[in-house]
């Protein structure tokens, strides 16, 4: 299969040093110049300090080794991922003409629901949509915004001609998370290589807390000029608990769980040392199904009591908003492209990845002829289960998968499979290609903006496709150059 | 500031300081050991230090006989007691991680850096190879822990309460320090009053050593000295522990500190909590230690712990975890 490479237009191999891309010559003269020596022991330094900040991901239900309980580290690649100028104001002038008309789309589908009577999007993907809340119908949200922080993964493969081409593979529109990985990648590379940042123009993101405040603030329903915004994250025992204390510390914000937080008269309050203070903006990191025991799931403790009630009057922001989930499922996914033409009158500069819906006889037809060449999923599958993936799988597992999507077409779309982009990575036998994606965190308030970048996940093993730190994914830091 | 993050932050600070006395208190132990004495005091040192965290019956369901190795063992390293200098370390930890970003990153960092390398020392053996050395490094790391966190921290609630944690703590664990050092002496001091003169060499060495030992612990001997420039009396000592607001582990001390930060964050002037906290810390002012002696000392302190007890009782109930609805 064709292969694309981040920092390579030819892999070097042996008796051959390869040829470097042009946003790269620089980094790679540098990294010529280091010895093994030094890197590795950069690296070593690099873990002990992410051990003793503390930048961790909660395991559930493991022990490690030196008791440190049930956190891990995220792998840190000490290489960066390097975007060349244009390329990212291309890629961000997408990102904000798609998240725009997906905010679109939220807003609509919980009103006048006109993508649905133009026959655009079917009405029954609406409907029969699981995260479809028919709690939001008619709720008016400030600024119609309904995604304030969309986490969009982007994937770059290569064309016919080699070429890499960019494609949104999903969108994350419910809690994404990661962004403080992108932060403290950047620190920590600025303080193991102070000498690259001198040699290079490379885009800041220590703004990021900056942005996402002004955001937060800005979808506050209260007139007051000095909302209250808190963090709500389940606890410490969450996989992202680093990550909710760590932006409510930049933003200077109280991080909260459930039971500091309580409703009454249709307010929200949070329990202080001075008594109750009112809240205007939650900025929460817990699932729908547990914001409100009255209205969803009436088991959780991970939410408030009265929250829906309090959201539903206007008197507190919930971001992101409640049922944003209907827009980014696999489902929906295919129709985005034609929703940036419905909703902006334009044409998507980014690309899906194209899509067979297996609901429609012909893409059914196609899909089940060329099994063996596709990545088959089912519409609301999530981790990676449900799914085939077709040159890694045996004929029997083919077959057996072909029964299933017979049997239930409107469950299934299908994928040509990707070969993702690589990008050089420290491994344990030197420095080798590893397959990466990207996921940019873009913010909707009065505006759409965003840091330049993204995080960078790398799939760690050779030959993965598979970038999810809970699999063993790492990180890079990612820069954009400026010209 | 939520109540929640107060709560957090003032028992990641009891902990700290528990974790702290009890190495002060193992720490002399095992120096005292080292010296020649007769195995009944010293099995009584040891023991003495299960009933100051009344820890005895669940020691004893562990281990038939008072050994230091298995104290020592027990106090340091056993997860499963919640007052071993792990689990205090544990939970101090745990607590600031929970109000991680409330908290300078310089505290956090010294109390995440404490938790990982007390895991490191006690899996590598550097423990048992020299435990004077661990306690010492425990109580080092306590000291860094208040020091970074009077250094860095906004002086606002967040530190106030930090602070009435460590002093909370430090007035109960000096209070149960004195109760049992004095009573495993009662027999010889307290039910002979003319003490005076009629001791032997022996008997007289061995009161030196179990004197300055206890002083030692709370790193008051040379203060002491400094004082009272004279040999080691009980009554001094307990003076110097109880009384003394110059004594920066008395509890006249501890409490003025408790009461200090207590105003700062208490908003009703009404409240109860200080009314308590006042009243406690004006009976040490103004109290006198013949008359603490002469009612006897072990009541005094009893009682002493219960309304420590009491007041942190208080504490949590009007600032930690409110019930309002």
């Amino acid at each position: 299969m064709r292969q694309f490479d981040e920092m390579y237009s030819r892999l070097p191999s042996a008796g051959d040093p390869g040829e470097v891309r042009d946003h790269y010559l620089t980094y790679a003269r540098w990294l010529k110049a280091q010895d093994s020596q030094s890197m590795a022991s950069r690296r070593e330094e690099a873990e002990m300090i992410f051990r003793r900040v503390g930048i961790t991901f909660a395991v559930y239900g493991e022990k490690d080794e030196d008791g440190a309980g049930t956190e891990r580290l995220i792998p840190f690649d000490l290489i960066p991922r390097v975007i060349a100028a244009q390329e990212w104001h291309s890629m961000e002038a997408g990102l904000v003409q798609r998240v725009t008309a997906l905010n679109r789309f939220i807003h609509d589908v919980y009103h006048d629901q006109e993508i649905l009577k133009a026959g655009v999007v079917p009405r029954e993907q609406i409907e029969n949509n699981a995260q479809f809340r028919p709690e939001m119908v008619g709720v008016n949200v400030p600024n119609q915004i309904y995604s304030h922080i969309s986490g969009i993964d982007i994937v770059r493969a290569p064309d016919a001609q080699g070429n890499g081409e960019y494609y949104v593979l999903e969108d994350n529109l419910r809690v994404p998370s990661g962004v403080s990985y992108m932060l403290e990648d950047r620190k920590m590379m600025m303080r193991l290589f102070p000498d690259l940042f001198s040699q290079h123009r490379v885009a800041p993101v220590a703004h990021y807390p900056d942005l996402l405040l002004e955001t937060l603030r800005a979808s506050s329903p209260a007139t007051t000029a000095e909302p209250t915004v808190v963090v709500l994250t389940p606890g410490m025992y969450n996989s992202a608990y680093f990550e909710h204390a760590f932006l409510a510390q930049q933003m200077g914000v109280e991080l909260v769980e459930g039971q500091d937080l309580f409703v009454k008269d249709k307010f929200v309050y949070m329990r202080t040392t001075r008594g109750p203070k009112r809240v205007d903006v939650i900025y929460r990191r817990v699932d729908d199904d547990f914001l409100d025991p009255k209205v969803f799931r009436p088991t959780s403790t991970l939410g408030c009591a009265g929250l829906m009630d309090a959201y539903k009057a206007g008197h507190v922001a919930i971001c992101n908003a409640v049922g944003t989930g209907v827009a980014d499922d696999k489902s929906i996914y295919p129709y985005v492209p034609d929703m940036i033409k419905f909703y902006l009158g334009e044409e998507p500069i980014l690309k899906n990845v194209p899509t067979f819906m297996c609901r429609k006889p012909e893409d059914l037809q196609y899909t089940l002829a060329h099994l063996k060449d596709l990545v088959v999923k089912e519409v609301h599958g999530a981790g990676g289960y449900g799914m085939l993936v077709g040159p890694a799988s045996t004929k029997a597992e083919i077959e057996s998968f072909r029964g299933a999507l017979l049997a239930n077409p409107e469950g299934y779309i299908a994928q040509p499979t990707l070969s993702l982009s690589s990008c050089p990575t420290f491994v344990e036998s030197g420095i080798a290609p590893r397959h990466i994606d990207l996921r940019p965190f873009v913010l909707s308030g009065r505006t759409v903006q965003m840091v330049p970048g993204g995080l960078t996940r790398v799939a760690l093993k050779e030959g993965s496709l598979v970038v999810n730190s809970s699999q063993g994914g790492g990180t890079k830091d990612t820069w954009i150059l400026q010209d | 500031m939520l109540s929640r993050t107060a709560d957090h932050l003032f028992w990641m600070s009891r902990y700290m300081e528990r974790a702290e006395n009890t190495a002060r208190m193992l720490n002399v132990s095992y120096e005292t050991s080292l010296l020649p004495q007769s195995a009944a005091a010293a099995e009584a040192g040891w023991e003495g230090i299960l009933s100051i965290s009344e820890l005895l019956p669940s020691y004893l369901a562990l281990y038939k006989t008072i050994t230091p190795r298995h104290v020592m063992a027990f106090m340091v390293k056993d997860e499963n007691n919640p007052s071993s200098i792990i689990s205090c370390l544990r939970a101090a930890r745990e607590n600031a991680r929970a109000v991680r970003g409330t908290l300078t990153t310089e505290v956090w960092e010294t109390q995440n850096q404490t938790w990982l390398e007390v895991n490191r020392m006690l899996k590598s053996g550097e423990f048992e190879r020299d435990p004077g050395q661990f306690f010492e490094w425990v109580k080092f790391r306590s000291h860094l822990s208040r020091g970074v966190t009077v250094g860095t921290m906004l002086m606002d609630e967040s530190l106030y309460f930090m602070r009435m944690g460590t002093f909370l703590e430090r007035a109960d664990n000096t209070a149960r320090l004195v109760d049992v050092k004095f009573h495993a002496m009662q027999n010889d001091f307290f039910g002979a009053p003319n003490y005076s003169g009629t001791e032997t060499e022996v008997t007289q060495e061995y009161d030196f050593y179990h004197w300055s030992a206890i002083l030692r612990s709370v790193s008051g001997f040379e203060v002491y000295r400094k004082v009272y420039r004279d040999v080691i009396r009980p009554e001094r000592v307990a003076e110097l522990l109880i009384l003394r607001p110059d004594m920066p582990r008395s509890l006249h001390a501890s409490l003025n500190e408790v009461l200090a930060n207590l105003k700062l964050v208490s908003h009703d002037p009404e409240s109860d909590t200080l009314r308590q906290a006042g009243r406690l810390r004006a009976e040490l002012a103004f109290g006198r230690i013949d008359e603490i002696l002469a009612t006897g000392l072990h009541a005094y302190l009893t009682q002493f712990l219960e309304r420590v007890n009491s007041l942190g009782g208080r504490i949590s109930r009007e600032f930690l975890m409110p019930q309002s609805a």
